[in-house]
């Protein structure tokens, strides 16, 4: 294995994905990337590497596998010190660790709720989500970042999500800029980041992929 | 140092017990306060706006909450005593996926269990059944998920015990039946004063169960 015996198995569209490729850019750490196909067929490294799970993304460390996005986040922060994701204290880390645990059970599932439903449902599922942002945006305060001055831990479990918020944006007819203009001021600022830019596919694209998945779903 | 350090919490919580287990461990003092989670008080919900849920750590007046995030802060805040987690980075990233595996599956298999009947409740077992399996063999022949010391997923799953005659009466199954090493694993860490000093009487945890069927009408 080349580049530092890092690897990642990844999918172009995956915002648990991207979180892993902004850490390893944000540590500077060159890694090969192998894109799955999860639809036409998972590769055997996969299922052998995330047997419990079988999904990406799956990061192998001289040929060691971690799963889960947000402790593969962790485990390169720990892996490679410098510079560091998470705040120096202990109370600052909990309080990074709550954020990321609130993004992971809330956000993909309530922009899913989305564009999965129609008429009333989809009123209530768009509410939901915009309340949702409101406590976030909350959470980030004045700040520049979730982290305080600096990109970090926090910012990177988010960042990637609101590639797919364009998709959400079409299905429930509404801008998240409208109602939350201070996060949306956020993604701008990551968006200028090169750790992130690199990675961050275009909204339309992700919208194709949402339109593909409402079909296989049987939303109309 | 004058730390203050408060506890809500819910007897019957195994995410609470938790808690209890990692302070015990590490010797700190700690005034425990009852929920009535029908009645949150003031407190809670001010210290846990987000969830209003427990369990919550008080630090010095700053709330910690979600169990397996404070378990951590417990073990960096006093370090020096019983390190729960593993200092290799790797080491770490297992410890973290074993723990979020337990909270992944665990209680919704186990509630299933109580909760349902007929072939619903069959599958549900089998599920719950091979979960802890699964831990099993993660377990193999070590002492403790740990290694040679108790440590992060052992307090993360030790906590579940206490359900463990609740899911067995009302599934009429045997868990030792089908995952003997884990209950050797629970006698294990049982006898350490940490945990047998948090944990309640299975027992009392299945009138608890019987009063929520009742309460809720499940049969």
């Amino acid at each position: 294995m080349a580049k530092e015996g890092v690897k990642l198995l990844d999918f172009w569209a995956s915002p648990f994905c991207m979180r892993a490729k902004i850490a390893l850019g944000e540590k500077g750490v060159a890694y090969e990337g192998q894109e799955e196909d999860l639809f036409g067929g998972k590769s055997e490294l996969l299922l052998s590497s995330n047997p419990i799970y079988q999904k990406v993304p799956v990061l192998l460390h001289n040929d060691k596998p971690i799963v889960e996005s947000s402790n593969i986040v962790t485990y390169i922060d720990e892996a490679w010190p410098a510079p560091p994701l998470m705040p120096a204290c202990a109370f600052g880390r909990a309080r990074a660790r709550f954020w990321a645990d609130f993004i992971d059970k809330k956000i993909f599932e309530g922009g899913s709720k989305i564009w999965m439903s129609k008429g009333e449902e989809l009123e209530v599922a768009k509410n939901e989500f915009i309340d949702i942002l409101k406590k976030l945006e909350g959470a980030l305060g004045e700040k520049d970042y979730f982290n305080g001055d600096t990109f970090g831990f926090v910012d990177i479990i988010l960042i990637g999500l609101t590639s797919w918020f364009f998709a959400y944006e079409k299905f429930g007819g509404f801008k998240v800029e409208d109602h939350c203009p201070t996060f949306s001021a956020w993604i701008k600022r990551c968006m200028e980041r090169e750790s992130v830019s690199k990675v961050i596919p275009a909204p339309e694209s992700v919208c194709e992929c949402v339109v593909m998945l409402r079909k296989m779903h049987g939303v109309e | 140092m004058g730390d203050e350090v408060i506890l809500l919490d819910f007897w019957p919580s195994m995410f609470g017990m938790r808690l209890r287990v990692a302070l015990a461990e590490k010797g700190v003092n700690y005034e425990y306060k009852e929920e009535d989670l029908s009645n949150k008080s003031a407190l809670l919900l001010k210290m846990n706006p987000v969830h209003k849920k427990i369990p919550v750590l008080i630090h010095n007046g700053k709330p910690v909450c979600e169990s397996l995030i404070a378990v951590q802060y417990i073990d960096e805040v006093w370090k020096d005593k019983a390190p729960l987690l593993p200092s290799d980075p790797y080491q770490r990233a297992q410890a973290r996926f074993w723990a979020d595996y337990v909270d992944k599956k665990l209680y919704t298999l186990g509630s299933k269990v109580w909760q349902t009947k007929g072939e619903e409740q069959e599958a549900s077992k089998k599920e719950f059944l091979d979960c802890l399996k699964l831990l099993e063999g993660e377990l193999g022949d070590k002492p403790y998920f740990g290694g040679e010391t108790f440590g992060f997923v052992d307090v993360s799953l030790i906590t579940f015990y206490s359900w463990f005659y609740a899911y067995e009466t009302f599934g009429n199954f045997s868990i030792e039946a089908d995952c003997p090493k884990l209950i050797e694993w629970v006698k294990r860490c049982m006898e350490k004063e940490s945990v047998s000093k948090s944990i309640p009487d299975p027992h009392k945890v299945y009138e608890f169960v019987l009063q929520l069927k009742k309460k809720f009408g499940i049969e």
